[in-house]
Formats: C-alpha cells, structure tokens, sequence
C-alpha cells in the first residue's frame, strides 16, 4: 500500500513546454486524504493541480466547473469517495447526478469532453490518486490550453 | 486498596507514551503530574527523522502532541524532575519528586536564545547523539516544550567553580538576558504530590556499541549508530539534514546497516530480540536513498529480518524489491578500518553458506538494541517492582500493563523493547486502567479550560497574516519558501507575511499569537501540512489569541506538494504560491463559526465476545460506562477457546473462565450473545445499532473487536491426512493426549502457511513463537522426537528469542528455506516425506514425518466488509480494519467515536491483544466522559428570502436534517442532524441554501482568483 509503484520521475508532461492547471476539487475524507497518503508515501505526479478542498463531492456546484474553465483552468478533476464509502452516506450520488449532467452540457456546448474528469479515489489510495492526476493532466496537456466558449478575459464577474 | 481516591495520576517519564497517556487521562476527567527527567518533554522520537511504515516525519506528527500537552491545563509538568519516595497504596498514593534546579525561569524565558548564543562553553551534545556540540545553556531541540532554556550545572563555568568560591565567573548569559529568567541561584526542591495511581513510561537507552570491540565502534570514524545515523538524517540535526559523514563531511554512497548489535546475544546479557532495528535499519537504507544527492548503495547485514507488525512485511519488500536495498543473510567477524587512508570501513563477514567475504564502505550503522536506561531501573528500584534478568520491569501475565504493584502501570519500553504504535497503544491502556481504578473521582481536580473574549470581527477591514512553514526539510528544500512569503505579501488583504522553520512548534504559536496582536490580524493562514492532521492545533492558537477558529485557512504545500513534486523545486514553489493564495482569499471570506453542542450518549457498544472485546467491555464497565456487548457465536470466548497455554505459559483455559465470570457477572455490562448486528447508524455520541432480533441499541462508542480466522491451508496435503495439521489443532491434539501426536517420532514445522505470500503480503507475527513452544513442548514430553522446524526468517521477537535459543539447545533442528523453494509433503506409501532445500549444506534433505504442523496464517475476519460498511470506517487491502494513524492513533479510526482491538486489526498474540483492547477502552472513555459532543458547527444555513420552499434539498439531505416548513414556505435546517456536507447547497436552484466554513461565494471567488 505504501511504497509500491514509487515513481521517482515525473511523468513525462514535464519536459513538454505547456504545462496545464488543473484545478482538483477533493472531498475532505477520501480523496483529500488519498493525497495526503501519496504524499506521506512520496507517489511523484505532475505538478499541475490547484487542490479546493471540499466537505464532500456533493457540495460542488456545477457552477464552479463552469467557473473554474472561466478562470482559465485548462482542465477540472473532482474526486470524491468510491460509491457506498460517502462519509455523508449519499453525498458522491448527488455528484454523480450532477456530473452526468454537466458532462452533457458540457459537450453540447463544444467543450472538450477531457478537459472534465471525474474519479473516485479512497483514503487509502495514495498510489491511485497520483495515477489519476498523471491521467488526468495527459488528457488536458493532449488537448492543449484551454481557449473554449468559457475562457473570459475577466472571470465572467462574479455570482451573486 | 485505599477508600479515599484521588482524582490524580502521576505519569513518569514524558516520551511519546506519557505523553499519550497524559493527554487521554487529562482528558477524560483526571489531573496529571507529568515528571520528566530531562528538560523538555518528548523523549526519543524529536531525535528520529522518519518513522515506518508510512515515512512520516517524526517530529511532523509528535509535534501537535507536544503542543497539545504543554498547553493543556489539567497537565502539570515538572521537568528535570525524579521520584525518590512513594508512600500509600492503590487509588491514594502520596510521591515525593525532586526537581533539579534549571537555573532559568520558564515562565520569564522566551526562548530567544540570546544566552546560548554568548556562552563560552561548548559541549557535546546529548540530542544529537554527540555529533555537533550545545552550549552549557542550552534547549534541547528546536519545538521543545517547555520553550525555555535550561543550563548544565556540570558544564556551566559559574555553577562548576565561581559559585562554590562565591565569585562571579563568566554569567554571561545573565548579561544577555533580557527577560531577566536566569538565575543562578535556583535549588532543588523537592515536591510531594498526592495521586490516585502512577503511570511509569521512563522509555530506554541505546545499546553502548563500544562495548562490543569487533564492530570498531568508538575507534573507526566511519562507525555509527542508528541513533547517530537518524541525526544524520534529520533536517534538525548537525549538518541541516545534509546525508554526510561526520568526520569529513563526505557524502557517502555505500552504507551498510550490522543488525542485532546488543541484541539476541547472550554473551552480553541481551539475550533478547529488540524488535525495532530491522524496521529502522529497512526504512534509514530507503531514507537515505531517497535523501542523498548521489545515487547510494545499501546494504543490511542480518540474521533475521524481523517485520511482524502491520504493513511491515510490504514495507521491507518493497525495499528488496523496488529500491534496491541489498540484504544479506549473514554472521559479522569484524569490521576494520580501510588502510587506504579514506576512512572507511571493510566488513568481514560470513554468508549462510560458510564462505567468508569482505567487503568496503563509506559509512557503517550499527543497529543498536534496546535497554533499560539507568534512570528506568533506579525507577523500578524505588517503587519496588519486580524486574526481570534484563532489568525491564516485569508486567503481570495478560494483563497488558499491570506492573506488581496494584495501581501502578507501565507502557512502552519499561517493559521490554517496542515500537512506537505499540507504545502508545500500551500509553492508552494504562491510562485506561488508572481511569478505571479512579472512575469515582473523576472530574473532581480538573478545570475547564477558558479561552479570551472573542474580538468582533464583523465590518473590521481584513488583515490576513501568512505563515509559510519550512517543516524542516521537508518542505524548504524543494519550495523556495522566502520566494512565496515575498509573493504573499503582495496578495489583498495581507498585511504581515513570515516563514517558519516549524509552523507547528510551540515558540511558533507564541509569535502567532504575539504577531495577531502586534499587527492586529483577524484572519490567518498558514501554508504548511495537511489540515486534516494539524487544522485543529492552529485554530487553537487563534481562539488563545481570541479570534474565532474559523477565521483561517491552510494551504497543503508539503503532502500535496513538496512530496510529491520533490524533483521539480520551481513548479513546486509556483504551486506552493497558488495554494498559499487560494486559501488567502478563502480565508479573507471567512466568517466567524459557532460550534453545535449535541447530546452525547455515554453508553457503549462492543463488538465481538472474544479476549479482545470482553477486555474492553470490563475496562469500559470498571470506567463506570454502561456496556452492551455483541457476540454473534452461541457462547463468549472466541478463538481463545482452542488454545491451552499462553506465551509465558499461563493457563489460558482458567484465565478465559474468569474473563466470561467477570464479563457475566458486571452490573454495567449487558450480554447479547448469539445476537448478529443487522444495521448501524449515526455518529460518535448517538449511534443506533439494531439486533437480529430487532432489539435497537443506542450508544455514543463502538469498539470493534471481531477478531479474525485461522487460514485453512490449501497446501502441504492438509486436509488429505490427519497428520497434517494447523498450529491451534495440534495444540488442542497435545492437551488431548491424542495417539498423533504422543506416539509420533518425527515432527515437521512448516513456518509461513498463507502468510508472506502473493496472496497475503503480511507476516502473521505469533507463529514463529508458537511453533517454537509447541515443539518444546513435544520436546519436554518426548526427549528423543525428533523435531524440525521449517522457516523463512525465525521472527521470536523481544522475550521469544529465549525460547528460540533453548529449542536450539534442546536439539531442535532449524532448516531455512526460501519463499521460491518452499518445501514439499508428498505421500509414499503410507507415509509423509517432507522435501525441502538445506541453505548449509546447499542440497535437499527429506524428512519421514510423523506429525506436520503448519503455521497457518491469521487472516482477517469475515465480518470485516460488514462492519466497515455499517461503522463508515476502512479496511487495508488484506481486509484488516485500517487505524487513523498507523503510529499515533493505532486503535482510534478516523470516524469519531468509533474504536479497534486485537486481530481484527492485525495479527498479535494474546498479550498484545489485551494491551489493544484496554487502549481502545480507554479512549472510548475519553470520548465518553464528554458531557457533550462538540460539532465545529459548519452546518447548512438559508436565506429566507431567497427560499421559494422547492424541497430540493430535504430531497437531497441524507442526514435527514432539512425539511421545509410549509407554514412559512421556507427550508429550515436542524443544527444538530446537519453533518455539512453541502449537497444542499449545491443542489438548491435559488441559491438560498448556503454552507458555512464553505460559502458559494468562497468558492467562486477562489476561482476568480484561480
């Protein structure tokens, strides 16, 4: 659970000159800590993500993806506890619920489909949470900056 | 035992164990005199750089506990303090402690150093292992607690020769002062106090490797200890965590590790396993890899590797396997200096084989033992306890932590080598046991602790400070951290912007506190750790200085960035900018919290009538806490039933009769035995647990203690033929006089059944120990037997390695074999050849058995998924129950409120399971001795006018706690239920429903800043 699969090299999107942001919204208990054990079992990912930490995947608005892409994210990760682990019993449903749907607005609207990814990550999966952001950040360097519909030179302005 | 209690407990020695035993008995209602003999508290884990198997930092997790003691208000702390008299019995006893002169006041020194800095004498210093020198004042380590200086009377030029002639030799320091805290003419004194039971936990020292003079130690330069090697490591050691040597400052590339250096070696008296060194010596080979600019070879010379605890097995092949660490099965002759004037060190050595090699390194660690420090059996002298040849104290059989004096308990390595999880799991039991001894007096010498008036924020302008933690190495040497304080001053809102070597040390909290004063900060962010381990001990230091705990942020630069980025230092610093950032604006948007009082049920429940759970469940019951104890089998005992004699022979049938009369006959403890649990709910103070008979019980704890299973081999013809049998049946065989086993002559021990495999990459820990007694036992009954026993490594930990010695005595024979080349049972005729390759002799023997006992595995128990699911709470992969901190928190689960002991957590023998059992009881009792159960209250809150009464978020709210109120046409939210996960506010179209600590516009703004 520990040290296997260490890599002490970074995948190979350091050498490419772009580098995506991604932002990473991580519920409190599961996947937050699975970083945290990645980082305690020294698993090496790509710098790429900015971590917002979350009570839960159930609390993310699907404003904040729209958000995020407005801001000039090249690529959004949610991660939250496997299905039937939600420490709030049912909070990752409600996720999962809103996510398929975003996922089809988002790709009617003409956004690239891999630029949004959603993952399930535990507690107790250090190694796992570093191959989701190694997969997550190839899939966005792949598709280059993001200069979709959502991109605003300001943000958009603000909610509210 | 005396009538008049005392609500008070004594604790000496303050390492990790009376540290963990203080703050669990502070906790729960007691006062504690904590007694140190040194002048800070912290014992040895400051001194260590990593702790195994997870590679934390140790000074990372030890430092929120130090914080935490030093500040808590029902903990006295007396340092250079020793008992000299106990008078008294159990329950009121009346301890006289000396307390040495520090010659500096603690409440006028602030720790600044001035006095160090003009003292002329140098010395060597103890902390550091005599590598790098202190000063005749001196602190012992950077996060001390106290946070003061002490000076060494028998180094201090005034105290050594101008006080006797009444001259003013040097006081420098008394110049350079400007607390005014020295005073050079402090005396001892000494101070009596009054308790109601004494916790001894004065921890051990370290083999004097010296002694041994073919190991070169103390006469070659490139010899080291372990203890040397982990300050070689530390980021706070002598050279900043530079891996070099210390005589020439040359980094190193081939090191090599010499195991069992004052340990399994009768010659010396230490005829026992120290049950740490493989672990450290394993985790320092792959720490200095990892540490080292240049690419380093490693090797481990040893006779066995001893990994029996939990994750230790994976923790040592992955070091074999993936990090190249080299491991030698071997005998040391000596090691020598290198003539060729590089100050090296050649190793001669013999393999398994007999063949004598040499071999050259930079740098050679010895892994020094264990044993009892010269204060522990000055200890054991003064209270009068039993003590054994090694001179640890002897502890009462299967009692885990009573020492022979009734109310005095020990833990950690008082009693014998242990690692750090078991000590502080021992630290709980015992402060479990004297809750339990006391529980009449509990809360009637404590106070509450009273916290400033909290200032009025609302409307001020935000004046956010940032602290950038160094931690060390740990984050400084890939972040460039003054860059980000530089690029933080420069964010909205900021107004003061400062880095620290460790945000988390005591002197930290006092310049926090004193910097939310000076600059009148209402908001606060420290970029450092992970908020899940050290969230908590800031938003202490904030409600200290008056601010709401809730006006701050933390940023993850070291676990979610400095770790995991440790070879791109520039993306790193950039990443540590932008989180330093977003946790700026979050925290800037921050509002003040009220926490949520609930009703805390102070009943508990435990899972499982094995010796794991009815220990617990009287511990609980002696506490004074109503029990209800679950058992889904027709009687109590579990697996305990099968066995007839314990490790140190006690007579398991009549200690388990008694454990089952005392469980059945407590007035607190109410039975459900053949009852299975159908469905659990809620949360630590108010859980629901319905029976198969529908019976429901609520209760604030749980303890799970379902214990585990005894593999069923698939291999080696067991279950083909009778004499083929697992350890516990042949046990039950030998009490049952069966013709087997008391007519057979030839008895094969095949080590290592279903565990250390593929399938389970975990080592079950007590069936080295357990063969071995076994085969004494045929021995002693059947003196001309033959008796051999099959292994991989012989793993007869701390005392078992006697027993291991004295089955070699008695002629029986050990045959090594490797996991690739197990040995075979095959049938010829009617009889069972066992095949299996000699390492000596290099060629395969065969054996006719009589009787072949396998060493089946323990493997986890079946209800394992059930429970993980009802409780909320995770299993590792081989489907053990995972504990919140493999070191800190070995019983605890991250879930409040809910607690393990024995097997079902890992492997362990009876002893142990008792120590786990009494530790997981003694913290339920720490949560249930709360009047209350305090939320952080960041619940959902509504904006009525926005509330159009959709019901989309009762739709959503598992926790059932909003409904709409359909008078009103408005949602309202119930404090109480709300557990705050957001699922409200994310779902609610109107925007009315908000969550706080995590508001709609917190987030958004984040991204605006993104």
């Amino acid at each position: 659970m520990f040290m296997e699969d260490r890599q002490v090299n970074v995948s190979d999107t350091d050498n490419k000159a772009y580098q995506p942001k991604i932002a990473a919204f991580l519920c409190n208990w599961c996947s937050y800590a699975g970083a945290d054990l990645a980082g305690v079992s020294r698993f090496q990912y790509p710098a790429t993500i900015r971590t917002i930490r979350v009570p839960c995947s159930g609390r993310i608005n699907p404003l904040y993806l729209l958000k995020a892409m407005a801001n000039g994210a090249d690529g959004v990760l949610v991660s939250g506890c496997h299905p039937g682990d939600c420490h709030y019993i049912s909070g990752n449903y409600v996720a999962r619920r809103k996510f398929a749907l975003i996922k089809s607005l988002l790709k009617h609207v003409g956004l690239e489909e891999d630029r949004v990814s959603f993952s399930w990550v535990s507690a107790a999966e250090g190694v796992r949470f570093s191959e989701v952001v190694k997969g997550v950040t190839e899939r966005v360097a792949a598709l280059g900056p993001n200069n979709s519909v959502f991109k605003v030179k300001d943000g958009g302005g603000t909610d509210e | 035992m005396s009538q008049n209690k005392v609500g008070a407990v004594m604790i000496v020695g303050a390492g990790i164990a009376g540290i963990q035993s203080a703050l669990d008995l502070a906790e729960s209602g007691y006062l504690v005199h904590l007694v140190e003999e040194s002048s800070a508290i912290g014992g040895t884990m400051p001194m260590l750089d990593k702790t195994f198997p997870t590679n934390d930092c140790s000074m990372c997790i030890l430092s929120p506990k130090l914080v935490e003691c030093g500040r808590h208000l029902n903990i006295r702390i007396y340092t250079n303090s020793q008992v000299i008299k106990t008078e008294g019995e159990a329950g009121n006893f009346k301890v006289t402690i000396k307390q040495q002169p520090r010659f500096v006041d603690v409440d006028k020194c602030t720790g600044c150093g001035s006095c160090a800095e003009v003292c002329p004498v140098k010395v060597d210093d103890e902390f550091n292992q005599g590598i790098g020198k202190r000063k005749a004042i001196f602190k012992q380590y950077s996060q001390a607690f106290p946070n003061a200086y002490a000076i060494d009377p028998q180094k201090c030029l005034f105290q050594t020769m101008g006080k006797a002639k009444g001259k003013d030799i040097c006081k420098k320091c008394l110049k350079a002062c400007q607390a005014g805290a020295i005073n050079h003419d402090m005396e001892a004194k000494e101070i009596e106090l009054e308790v109601g039971s004494v916790i001894l936990n004065p921890g051990f020292k370290v083999f004097d490797a010296s002694s041994l003079e073919y190991y070169g130690y103390g006469k070659i330069k490139s010899v080291v200890t372990s203890l040397e090697f982990e300050r070689l490591l530390s980021a706070s050691g002598p050279f900043d965590g530079h891996l070099v040597r210390p005589f020439d400052q040359k980094e190193p590339q081939r090191i090599a590790w010499i195991q069992c250096v004052g340990s399994r070696n009768a010659k010396v008296n230490k005829n026992y396993c120290s049950g740490v060194c493989c672990m450290y010596a394993i985790k320092e080979a792959v720490i200095a890899k990892e540490h080292s600019h240049i690419p380093v070879d490693t090797t481990i010379f040893f006779m066995d590797m001893r990994t029996p605890g939990k994750d230790f097995e994976k923790y040592y092949n992955n070091a074999k396997d993936k990090q190249g660490v080299r491991f030698i099965r071997s005998r040391i002759y000596e090691v020598t200096e290198a003539e060729d004037g590089s100050g090296d060190s050649i190793i001669r050595y013999s393999n398994e084989d007999g063949q004598i090699s040499t071999e050259q390194f930079d740098l050679v660690v010895l892994s020094v033992g264990l044993e009892p420090g010269e204060s522990s059996k000055a200890l054991a002298q003064t209270l009068d306890l039993k003590v054994n040849k090694f001179g640890f104290a002897e502890l009462e059989p299967l009692t885990g932590v009573n020492t022979s004096r009734e109310g005095i308990f020990a833990a950690g390595a008082f009693s014998g080598p242990r690692d750090i999880p078991e000590t502080v799991m021992q630290a709980s039991a015992a402060a479990g046991a004297a809750s339990a001894l006391l529980s009449q007096e509990r809360g009637t010498l404590v106070s509450e602790k009273e916290y400033p008036a909290e200032k009025e924020v609302a409307g001020d302008v935000i004046r956010t400070g940032v602290f950038i933690c160094h931690c060390g190495v740990n984050i400084g040497s890939v972040v460039n951290v003054p860059e980000v304080v530089e690029y933080a001053k420069t964010l909205p809102t900021v107004v003061m912007a400062t880095e620290k070597i460790y945000a988390c040390s005591q002197d930290a909290q006092a310049s926090m506190k004193e910097l939310i004063e000076e600059y009148k900060l209402n908001r606060i962010v420290v970029s450092s750790c992970s908020p899940r381990t050290h969230e908590p001990l800031f938003q202490e230091t904030l409600k200290e200085a008056g601010l709401n705990a809730h006006l701050f942020d933390m940023a993850n630069i070291r676990d979610q960035c400095s770790w995991v980025h440790m070879n791109e230092p520039e993306k790193a610093t950039e990443k540590a900018k932008d989180l330093t950032r977003l946790a700026i604006v979050r925290a800037s948007m921050q509002q003040p919290v009220q926490p949520v009082f609930m009703e805390m049920n102070h009943d508990a429940l435990v899972v499982g009538g094995g010796v794991a759970g009815m220990t617990s469940a009287l511990s609980l019951a002696d506490q004074g806490f109503v029990v209800h104890l679950v058992e889904k089998a027709p009687e109590l005992g579990g697996i305990a039933k099968r066995f007839s004699t314990g490790f140190r022979g006690e007579d398991i049938k009549a200690f388990l009769a008694g454990l089952i009369e005392r469980v059945s006959s407590h007035p607190k403890i109410t039975l459900h035995v053949g009852k299975e649990i159908q469905d659990v709910g809620g949360f630590l103070g108010n859980f629901t647990t319905t029976l198969n008979d529908g019976e429901q019980i609520r209760h604030g704890v749980a303890v799970i203690a379902i214990g585990g299973q005894e593999y069923q081999p698939k291999e080696y013809l067991y279950g083909q033929d009778p004499r083929v049998m697992t350890q516990i049946q042949m046990d039950e065989a030998l009490v049952r006089h069966d013709d087997l086993v008391t007519k057979a002559q030839n008895f094969v021990f095949i080590q290592c059944v279903g565990s250390r495999c593929e399938e389970s990459p975990y080592c079950s820990r007590t069936c080295c120990t357990k063969s071995v007694k076994l085969a004494l036992k045929v021995k002693a009954k059947n003196p001309t037997a033959n008796v051999f026993v099959l292994y991989r490594d012989m793993r007869t930990y701390s005392y078992f390695e006697e027993d291991y010695e004295l089955a070699r005595r008695s002629g029986i024979l050990f045959v090594r074999y490797s996991e690739n080349d197990k040995p075979v049972v095959n049938k010829e005729g009617a009889t069972l050849v066992v095949t299996v390759k000699d390492h000596v002799l290099d060629r395969p023997i065969e054996i006719e058995a009589d009787v072949i006992c396998l060493a089946a595995a323990i493997k986890a128990p079946e209800d394992g998924k059930k429970l993980s699911k009802w409780f909320k709470v995770p299993l590792n992969n081989e489907g053990f129950f995972l504990e919140a901190h493999m070191k800190l928190r070995p019983v605890d689960f991250s879930t409040d409120g809910v607690f393990m002991a024995g097997i079902a957590h890992s492997p362990k023998n009876m002893e142990e399971v008792i120590s786990q059992a009494k530790a997981a009881a003694g913290r339920a009792g720490v949560a249930l001795s709360k009047e209350q159960v305090e939320s952080a209250g960041l619940t959902a809150f509504v904006n009525k006018r926005k509330c159009t009464a959709c019901g989309t978020c009762e739709a959503v709210c598992s926790a059932k706690a909003v409904s709409v109120d359909l008078e009103n046409r408005v949602a309202v939210v119930n404090d109480a239920l709300c557990k705050g996960c957001g699922a409200c506010a994310s779902s609610c179209r109107c925007g009315a429903i908000n969550l706080r600590g995590c508001t709609n516009e917190q987030i958004v703004e984040m991204l605006n800043f993104f």
